[in-house]
């Protein structure tokens, strides 16, 4: 379990991260935890990693109306951070299950998002929190992806090889809105074998699976139902999901349990309700 | 002040926690070179080795090798053994040659200057694969069209056996209830925080080889890499540093670890080879692979009649050598139902070859499989005549007074307390309690269940185990203790160490031999070179066997220094006495170990002539009746299962055992509750899963499940003490307890939570897809 040969840079400025960025086969070293273990197995072979850790892409910012957490925030630091439990509610619930204490510490958002794996609970996040994602390169300047337009499947994303996220920007939680992040895993800290990351407004809804699908996106069938105050129609609707089936988690076990929780993400934030 | 039976910590303790061990990669050799292996892709495979040129040509290489180098210092291996006669189990090279029958099976190896240099230089060794038809299934294994794990074999039986006694058939005759099930049990592995590892030095100066290695038994590996290399075995030295757990994986002929010591021999210089994580969950045995279709007749009192069971098992490509994978089944059978009284057995088992990494010996061998098939049977049987578990069981465990009891297997069960450990558990349970929070939890609409598991363990075996079967690992052992001039007392022991702690045990049976504090006696273990031969650590045999030559030699150095002490104070032996390292009489303290040990050593002149003492002294013990020691108890587990999710969570676990006299509480708890911890890693996580193709899924520890901390219950341990007559301390073994009944317990715990729903599982370990499938929520 060695990598294979491997060049490595660490840049000091943006721009020399994206010039470096530039070069066939590079790839980005935020907090290396999954990155890592990919290239012990050799399952990734980066001709050249950039490590980003010496730029300053680690805030959390929370102005007009906008919460901003920089890609390189460690789980640790946006799960204990004040802006984040007041802007965005949802991602500290989500984050205090994601692996353990010591992978918090050193795995990032951006890192997370990057991946795409489609059993990580950030990307469903941005999903329901309809976040915008911004990225660079040194070829074409800074983009603005929403969400919805930035996961694309299975470890797919719209970055492009030369692009590197900057940070997450998302809309601080307006009032009349709950949020629910519940999962299902074998362990604590494991892969969600299923997990709902749910906002629910006024007449509004947004729900993304982490787990379920090969790619991440929002449920609009669900959302449809649950806007319109049709609970069992949203839970129903997710029988519906284009599940991924692996020997040990099938599809139907996959849609089984995304039933299972957004009912009980339902019944969370209506018991929260009533206690209120 | 006598330190048996003392909670002392163990004297490594400060040490390896302040990370100051000393494990195998922990020691390097000037010029060594770093081993790395190329490994089958394919679960059975032929293939032809066509260019290593590339490989050779990285910078840093310095040998790729493959089966025809090494043949030239190295013997092919086949394991046999008395104990299954006519067994299958084709020769095996510390390189594959020609046929690849297991994915990770090692084809060939590369030495080069780092360990990545190696495995860059792995992935430029051309080979040409030619896929063959791969049989992993274990039901499948035995159909007539399957596929040979070995091209040529007609048939995928290894070997069978039928174990047998009393009228199986006038007892199913006469039953008034009969209960069955067929249990499956997925492979799982033994996965021990170091992995395993070996630095391996030939002197072709001196002609002799030294082997570094995370090992359980350096004297049998001794002997293996003697014969397997043809150097003389005086000539071959096996030291086990620090070993980072052993749980019986270290125990066996590993081809990457032999392949290891034969290139150290070709090329003259030190390598090493330590598994990674991935390499280790590949390579390392796995074991309990077991479908078991078992039924139990009882008659109208409920009185258990007899057992007939059908244990299919699966070894693997090869019988694992050199003690054979089929001792496991053997194993299962035996424990099966051995807390009870019946009258008639029937047990057949086929062990079969597949195209998966070896089963072998892994901790509590078998009995796990044996325990939850009758208790399972047991539970069923209770729910059938609508009486309570622990009532059911009271009724057919073997009483007291009826033993020495022979079950109709043979096997002698001797000393056990079983009414003791059932009444210790049900005040521990506070049952009537627990019984009315289950009912208050199950109406609340919790779904919960508690299980029991009664226990019977065959440990510390002793010569006739694998003596008589012809297999070269022994069950004498022997320690060796010198008093030196300071007083202190060093130990050598051919008992192992593998992180069991069996060597604070040791210390403190010397301790009160001789009259010394534990901690002036300096145990060393784990060197052939320093230690007699011996066994090692397998079968919970630490305590039971070594702690007796620990015994024996204690009571002769006190023997010698009281005969030296006399001689110099000029009075009988007999008014004296060694107590906390004073030599005294009825007047008090009248000397040290230390005055006495230095006057012997540097003012030997002062001794009356004729007298010649000896202040190091060997004991040997080799037990002569009981080819094993029969140990009892009862286990009980609560769970919840999410009924809608199919998580299970272990509330609460209780383990009551009897291992005969406790050197040490400390350390038999450690090892209970580290047991139990593998016993629930059995039950509800841990799998070594295939795909259809036989490719193997389970290579990284996301994929293969331990149980951690944050999913462990509180378990509660206590413990009934029947002394083994048979020896002066009347220990027995108490490692693999844990192992043993949690799974078993589990099980129970499970079905009893999901009665109520109408469901059961009969299927290790319970993963909530099986729970969901049962609950009728999962097609």
């Amino acid at each position: 379990m060695k990598p294979a040969r491997f060049d490595y840079a660490r840049p000091a400025t943006l721009a020399e991260a994206l010039a470096l960025l530039a070069q066939p086969d590079a790839a980005v070293l935020a907090g290396g935890q999954s990155l890592m273990p990919m290239m012990n197995l050799r399952v990734a072979r980066p001709a050249l990693l950039v490590d980003i850790n010496r730029l300053p892409l680690g805030e959390i910012t929370l102005a007009g109306g906008t919460l901003r957490i920089g890609a390189l925030a460690r789980h640790a630091e946006v799960l204990a951070s004040p802006l984040v439990a007041l802007a965005a509610p949802l991602l500290p619930q989500a984050l205090a299950q994601v692996a353990h204490a010591a992978i918090r510490n050193r795995g990032t958002l951006g890192g997370s998002l990057s991946l795409a794996d489609p059993a990580a609970e950030l990307p469903a996040c941005m999903l329901a929190l309809d976040a915008t994602l911004v990225v660079a390169s040194a070829a074409r300047g800074e983009r603005r992806i929403p969400a919805g337009a930035f996961f694309l499947g299975l470890y797919s994303t719209a970055l492009a090889s030369d692009e590197l996220l900057l940070a997450a920007e998302l809309p601080a939680a307006a009032p009349g809105w709950r949020f629910a992040f519940l999962e299902v895993a074998r362990r604590h800290g494991d892969f969600a074998m299923a997990g709902v990351a749910l906002a629910l407004g006024p007449n509004a809804a947004r729900l993304a699976l982490c787990g379920v699908e090969a790619g991440q996106r929002r449920q609009p069938a669900a959302e449809a139902a649950l806007a319109a105050g049709d609970p069992a129609a949203a839970i129903a609707a997710l029988a519906s999901t284009d599940a991924m089936d692996s020997p040990e988690l099938s599809a139907a076990h996959r849609r089984h349990l995304a039933q299972v929780l957004l009912r009980r993400a339902l019944a969370h934030l209506e018991a929260a309700d009533a206690a209120a | 002040m006598t330190h048996i039976g003392q909670p002392l910590p163990r004297a490594a303790t400060a040490r390896l926690v302040a990370g100051r061990g000393s494990y195998l990669d922990d020691v390097s050799a000037r010029g060594e070179v770093h081993a790395a292996f190329l490994r089958s892709p394919y679960p059975h495979a032929g293939f032809r080795i066509t260019g290593t040129e590339a490989a050779r040509a990285l910078p840093g290489v310095v040998a790729v090798l493959t089966e025809a180098d090494l043949a030239a210092v190295c013997q092919p291996w086949q394991t046999k053994t008395g104990s299954a006669p006519g067994m299958v189990s084709p020769p095996q090279r510390a390189l594959a040659k020609d046929e690849a029958c297991y994915q990770g099976e090692p084809i060939a190896m590369v030495l080069a200057l780092s360990r990545a240099v190696a495995e860059d230089a792995a992935e430029l060794v051309e080979v040409e694969w030619q896929e063959l038809p791969a049989i992993t299934n274990l039901a499948a294994a035995l159909e007539a069209d399957a596929p040979p794990a070995h091209q040529g074999l007609t048939s995928n039986l290894a070997w069978s056996t039928e174990l047998k006694g009393g009228d199986i058939e006038a007892a199913f005759a006469a039953a008034a209830l009969v209960v069955e099930d067929r249990l499956t049990f997925t492979r799982s592995t033994g996965v021990t925080l170091e992995p395993r590892g070996v630095l391996a030095q030939y002197n072709p100066a001196s002609q002799a080889l030294e082997v570094r290695i995370s090992h359980q038994m350096p004297h049998q590996l001794q002997r293996h890499l003697a014969d397997l290399l043809g150097v003389p075995l005086g000539r071959v030295r096996v030291i086990c540093p620090d070993v980072g757990g052993g749980f019986g994986l270290k125990m066996h002929v590993y081809p990457d670890e032999i392949a290891t010591c034969a290139a150290a021999r070709l090329l003259g210089r030190p390598v090493r080879f330590v598994a990674d994580r991935a390499e280790a969950l590949l390579s390392d045995i796995h074991a309990r692979e077991h479908i078991v279709e078992a039924r139990m007749a009882v008659d109208a009192e409920g009185r258990i009649l007899g057992f007939d069971v059908q244990d299919v098992q699966g070894l693997g490509a090869y019988s694992i050598f050199p003690r054979s994978s089929t001792t496991e089944g053997v194993s299962a059978l035996r424990s099966l139902g051995a807390p009870y009284r019946f009258s008639a057995y029937r047990g057949r088992l086929r062990s079969v070859l597949q195209n998966k990494v070896p089963t072998g010996q892994y901790r509590s061998v078998g009995h796990p499989v044996g325990i939850a098939v009758a208790e399972r049977l047991v539970d069923l049987a209770a729910a059938a005549r609508g009486e309570d578990p622990l009532e059911f069981r009271r009724r057919n465990l073997v009483a007291q007074a009826e033993m020495p009891w022979v079950n109709p297997l043979g096997a002698r069960m001797a000393e056990l307390s079983h009414q003791q450990c059932l009444a210790k558990l049900e005040a521990l349970l506070d049952l009537p309690t627990l019984r009315t929070e289950i009912a208050a939890m199950r109406a609340a609409g919790r779904c919960i269940g508690l299980g029991f598991a009664s226990i019977v363990e065959f440990t510390a075996t002793g010569p006739e185990g694998y003596g008589r079967a012809g297999v070269l690992v022994a069950a004498v052992d022997t320690v060796v203790l010198s008093l030196e001039p300071s007083g202190e007392v060093t130990a050598r022991a051919s008992i192992s160490e593998i992180g069991q702690g069996t060597t604070q045990g040791l210390a403190q049976v010397v301790s009160d031999a001789l009259g010394v504090a534990p901690d002036q006696v300096l145990m060393g273990s784990g060197d052939t070179a320093t230690t007699p031969h011996g066994g090692g650590a397998w079968a919970s045999r630490g305590a039971a066997i070594g702690g007796e030559a620990a015994w024996g030699a204690g009571r002769k150095l006190r023997a010698e220094v009281l005969a030296a002490a006399a001689a110099l104070l000029q009075c009988a032996p007999e008014t004296l006495d060694v107590r906390d390292g004073r030599i005294t009489d009825a007047s008090g303290p009248r000397m040290t170990l230390a005055e006495l040990a230095e006057t012997v050593t540097f003012r030997g002149y002062e001794l009356p002539a004729g007298v010649q003492p000896q202040l190091t002294v060997a004991h040997h013990y080799r037990r002569e009746q009981d080819t094993a020691l029969t140990t009892n108890g009862f286990q009980a587990s609560l769970v919840e299962i999410d009924a809608e999710t199919g998580i299970i969570t272990p509330l609460r676990h209780w383990a009551v055992g009897d291992c005969g006299r406790l050197l040490n509480p400390l350390l038999v708890e450690g090892q209970v509750r580290g047991g139990v911890v593998q016993g629930i890693g059995e039950a509800l996580f841990e799998a070594c899963r295939y795909d259809e193709t036989g490719q193997f899924l389970s290579g990284t520890l996301a994929d293969y499940l331990l149980p951690m901390a944050g999913e462990m219950p509180d378990i509660t341990v206590a413990h009934v003490e029947t002394p083994y007559s048979g020896s002066v301390l009347g220990a027995k073994g108490a490692g693999e307890a844990g192992t043993a009944g949690a799974p078993a317990a589990i099980l129970n715990a499970v079905n009893d939570a999901l009665a109520p729903h109408g469901a059961s599982v009969s299927e290790l370990p319970v993963t909530p897809g099986v729970v969901l499938r049962a609950l009728g929520r999962l097609a």
